[in-house]
């Protein structure tokens, strides 16, 4: 550079070179919070607020007619517990059981979609997806009609004599599978079967062929291959997918609604009815926090011990 | 499971992959003796990787069979074959540590007290300290050192490397060419590297097979491909060659008479891998370090008995040890020179009228029905 410093004198009607308000530093140190401040506010408002508001609830007591009065009533969590704790336990076995009927039946799949779909890969991908187009509740009532006493499931199922065999088992009653543990189970798992395949897939998308190459080189037969590298290598998909599927599942009453009785009655089926039936909101929105706090606590404890934060 | 000491040789017989219509290696045979440090160099995309790959069993080959001390391991799975890979980018397996990487081929053999074959593996391998860190944590040196390591503690018959050194910097990858030269005499098994750097496959392998188009264009020891390359890919590909299109007029003894560049030239009949016939073409090459330089002023004191060539020098270049001279001649438009920096004639600048001369000896003749300058874009390309 051959540039010679001359440096231009300002003209005379030039206003006075003003320092600016915020220091340019000190604006680059504010850049991060102003992205975050449309997520936060968002936060706020609709989360953060109605949190706050169904604590208070929470804790309120009185009736509908006479308004409800912060009362600091802690017994409601006690009462709701001791009432409704085997919605609580069943919801728990039935979103455990749903999770792990995903995971036998996504990581197949995902495995299949990663390693050999080669150009049909795309095709299945938007098979995985495709039930999203459809709402939850249009596809929930459809395996109402898919189950029902007269449809071809029963009827095969029946002929088959594996009804005999679950009746035994007491996951069915009679010769019907609507209104059993079974059939809400089944409504689970397909409906949060996509939240499963879809961590799985992208954590075994990412898993470099090579390495398995390395392995079946270093004397690793196929299955030991996955033993002891494509699984190891998957487990942040495995632990995104069983929370993605386990978490909502925990809370959901739309299966257990149309496809259980009374007597598959699951907590988010209870609270559902504490809010919109019975209108006691104290008690609602206990359950709730204590849902809340249930899962906290389950899933804290599951990351800990799956270990995934030194996986890559 | 026993554990041989020495290598076993491999035999390649008439072995060709194809995929679809391409064809990415042709049928080819190749011999590498038991306990040799064995090159296969060419450019990317001539088939070196693929064959490396039918040995390891990565690959099944279209045609032909692998022979693995004289057994028929073509059929074999890569878990059921004695053999291992250092891999391209290493490929470690990056949620287990160092010591379980460099155990992992142990331990998939049932071998139990297997600590103290994996610290010494770690020692050979100057990372003792390092057994607890994943890979991740290591840099691009010794990443490669673990993969080596993971390889070699399988007293492999053979050990398989894929462009091992092409993720390293160039003073790190001088190092560890020397690193696993050492480590090669050292355990006695036998190599085959694949690679694209010439220099580095010469400095390395006992025996180096140039391939080119998915087929060997040539094999031999370094020296020897080098003084005398059988083809123009060979000539350029490796180092580079000056080469001039020539006529046979004569064939005198053991040397053949040749006209070219406006004047005559000598040269061993041996060395020249073209069938001769007087008035046929030849293309005549000349290492550029093997010219010698003198100005127009001196051509008096030029020897006699030398190949002699005039030119004008277009460009030099200083480059420490020697300097590069880039010269012009009536018949020829490019011949490179590369003189020692040990007496520099000042007169020798652009522009200056210089005679080029050098031993008959080492004059190399090649067909002239080939591409001229095959061999000499690859080279560029891949390095």
């Amino acid at each position: 550079m051959t540039v010679t410093a001359t440096p231009e004198a300002p003209p005379d009607d030039a206003p006075p070179h003003k320092p600016p308000l915020i220091k340019p530093a000190v604006r680059k140190r504010l850049v991060p919070y102003w992205l975050l401040l449309p997520g936060i506010l968002w936060l706020l408002v609709f989360f953060a607020a109605p949190l706050v508001y169904q604590a208070s609830t929470s804790v309120q007591t009185g009736s509908l007619e006479e308004g409800f009065k912060v009362t600091w009533h802690f017994q409601t969590y006690w009462d709701a517990l001791t009432e409704y704790y085997p919605h609580f336990l069943r919801s728990v076995l039935y979103a455990a059981t749903a999770t792990v009927l995903c995971l036998l039946l996504g990581y197949p799949l995902a495995y299949l979609i990663a390693f050999r779909a080669g150009r049909w890969r795309n095709l299945v991908m938007i098979l995985v997806i495709a039930p999203f187009f459809t709402s939850f509740l249009i596809r929930t009532l459809a395996w109402k009609t898919i189950l029902s006493d007269s449809g071809p499931v029963v009827g095969a199922l029946n002929s088959l004599h594996v009804l005999d065999v679950t009746s035994y088992l007491g996951i069915t009653e009679g010769q019907r599978v609507l209104a059993t543990p079974l059939a809400v189970v089944c409504g689970l798992t397909y409906n949060f079967l996509p939240f499963m395949i879809l961590p799985l897939y992208t954590s075994l998308e990412r898993i470099d062929p090579r390495l398995h190459e390395a392995a079946g080189d270093l004397y690793a037969r196929p299955f030991t291959t996955f033993r002891k590298v494509t699984f190891p290598l998957s487990m942040p998909g495995v632990v995104a997918g069983t929370l993605l599927t386990f978490i909502p599942a925990a809370g959901d009453y739309i299966n257990a609604e149309l496809l259980g009785s009374t007597d598959q009655k699951m907590i988010g089926n209870v609270i559902q009815s504490q809010f919109l039936r019975v209108l006691d909101y104290p008690t609602a929105a206990a359950l709730s926090f204590i849902l809340m706090a249930a899962i906290l606590t389950m899933v804290t404890v599951y990351i800990r011990k799956s270990g995934t934060e030194d996986l890559v | 499971m026993t554990q041989p000491t020495s290598g076993g040789d491999v035999r390649l017989d008439r072995i060709s992959k194809t995929y679809g219509s391409f064809t990415a290696v042709h049928p080819l045979d190749l011999h590498v003796p038991a306990g040799s440090f064995f090159a296969l160099l060419g450019a990317s995309g001539c088939g070196k990787t693929t064959t490396l790959r039918m040995i390891a069993g990565l690959e099944e080959p279209t045609t032909g069979t692998v022979r693995l001390a004289g057994e028929d391991i073509t059929a074999l799975p890569p878990y059921k074959r004695p053999v291992n890979t250092v891999f391209q980018s290493y490929a470690l397996f990056p949620h287990l540590d160092i010591f379980e990487n460099v155990a992992f081929g142990l331990r998939r053999r049932g071998v139990k007290s297997l600590k103290k074959q994996v610290e010494e593996m770690l020692e050979l391998v100057q990372l003792g300290d390092f057994a607890r860190r994943k890979p991740q944590q290591l840099s691009g040196g010794q990443q490669q050192r673990v993969a080596v390591a993971r390889a070699l503690i399988n007293h492999p018959r053979v050990l398989l490397l894929d462009e091992p050194l092409g993720a390293l910097d160039l003073k790190l990858r001088r190092q560890m060419q020397l690193e696993l030269k050492r480590i090669q005499t050292e355990v006695g098994i036998t190599f085959i590297h694949v690679t694209h750097d010439q220099e580095e496959a010469m400095t390395m392998a006992d025996t180096v097979a140039v391939m080119n188009g998915g087929r060997v264009e040539q094999r031999g020891a370094p020296a020897e491909l080098y003084e005398n390359p059988g083809t123009t890919f060979v000539a350029n590909f490796l180092g580079t060659s000056n080469l001039i299109e020539a006529e046979i007029t004569d064939k005198s003894g053991g040397d053949l008479v040749l006209s070219a560049a406006g004047g005559k030239l000598a040269m061993p009949a041996e060395r020249c891998s073209a069938p001769v016939r007087t008035g046929g073409k030849l293309l005549v090459g000349v290492r550029p370090e093997k010219i010698t330089l003198a100005h127009a002023e001196d051509a008096g004191t030029v020897p006699e008995g030398r190949n002699r060539i005039t030119g004008r020098i277009v460009d030099s270049s200083f480059i420490g040890v020697s300097t590069q001279y880039l010269i012009t001649t009536p018949d020829c438009p490019e011949i490179t020179v590369y003189e020692q920096n040990i007496e520099r004639d000042a007169r020798l600048v652009p522009g200056a009228e210089v005679v080029l001369h050098w031993n008959p000896a080492h004059t190399f003749g090649l067909d002239a029905a080939q591409d001229i300058d095959a061999g000499t874009e690859l080279d560029e390309e891949a390095a």
